[in-house]
């Protein structure tokens, strides 16, 4: 029988390595919203589980919610890429201080 | 048995094609690996029973998100062998931290499966299906926060618009008040020429 505890385990390797994907690809913006959307897919997989484990959907609710802003989040980040990538000719995001926040 | 068997693998691939994701070499392969693993995790999540979620990460992180993705990565003419630089570099750094993580999140599961921090109510046979229960949860309780998830879509989808439209100058475009402003007496002029004198314009 599968536990709660195999769930959380896969859960948090696939958190752990969108978390490593961030720290290696610091250049490489669309590797980066790809290891986001990772973490977020971590996210979902103790949501239903906990959500399953209780046995309260309110659990699978919020995974919808997060899918929602996960969408909205890579729309938005890949908009902004293709307009970065318009005025820079490049993706490098290391470099970014055109705003000189 | 067949649960046990089917949850190893879900979990397994999942977990070896998210690496995949982050150490492969080409973007596009990147994507496809993201793919895969959003297919794994649907797997994993069908096998507790949330149904609803598990096809609605299939379609709108396979259908929707990935092409996008995939649309972005294959538009941009990117050199993307020279984003690897820092790779090497940051990768002591980032195993590092890595593992403090993920020793952190097993220890805390490890932790939980010890002491009894919840005690947990055995999933009840459900009398209505997954999306049924959902969808009464989802339009009662949760109609604010859904109305609201809506409009979070809406602000992404003009957000992205704005933000990637781009007017060009060299387009001819009806400008529809002047149109709708001229009259006939405007435009037409009513001549009667006599016989043989012809037209002055």
């Amino acid at each position: 029988m599968i536990g709660l505890g195999a769930y959380l385990i896969v859960a948090a390797a696939v958190f752990t390595i969108g978390v490593l994907g961030i720290f290696l690809n610091r250049r490489n913006v669309i590797l980066m919203l790809m290891a986001i959307e990772l973490i977020l897919l971590a996210v979902n997989i103790n949501l239903v589980a906990f959500s399953a484990y209780l046995g309260d959907l309110t659990g699978q609710v919020l995974a919808m919610f997060v899918l929602t802003v996960a969408a909205a989040e890579a729309a938005i980040g890949l908009a902004i890429l293709v307009i970065f990538f318009r005025r820079r000719g490049s993706i490098a995001v290391d470099q970014v201080n055109r705003m000189r926040g | 048995m067949i649960a046990t068997i089917a949850f190893a693998l879900f979990a397994t691939l999942t977990i070896a094609s998210a690496v995949a994701v982050i150490f492969a070499r080409n973007p596009v392969h990147s994507v496809l690996w993201l793919i895969l693993s959003f297919f794994n995790a649907a797997g994993l999540m069908l096998l507790v029973g949330a149904e609803f979620i598990a096809m609605l990460l299939v379609i709108v992180y396979v259908g929707a998100v990935a092409v996008l993705f995939l649309f972005v990565v294959m538009m941009l003419d990117v050199d993307f062998a020279s984003l690897r630089s820092g790779f090497t570099r940051n990768l002591p750094f980032g195993i590092i931290v890595a593992l403090v993580l993920l020793a952190e999140m097993i220890v805390a599961v490890f932790a939980h499966n010890a002491g009894p921090v919840l005690a947990g109510g055995a999933m009840a046979a459900p009398a209505v299906p997954n999306i049924v229960a959902l969808g009464q949860l989802l339009y009662t309780r949760y109609l604010f926060a859904f109305e609201i998830a809506g409009l979070i879509l809406l602000v992404a989808m003009i957000g992205a618009i704005v933000l990637t439209h781009r007017s060009r100058g060299d387009t001819r475009t009806p400008r529809a008040s002047r149109q709708l402003r001229r009259r006939p007496q405007d435009a037409i002029d009513m001549v009667e020429p006599g016989v043989g004198e012809g037209m002055k314009l």
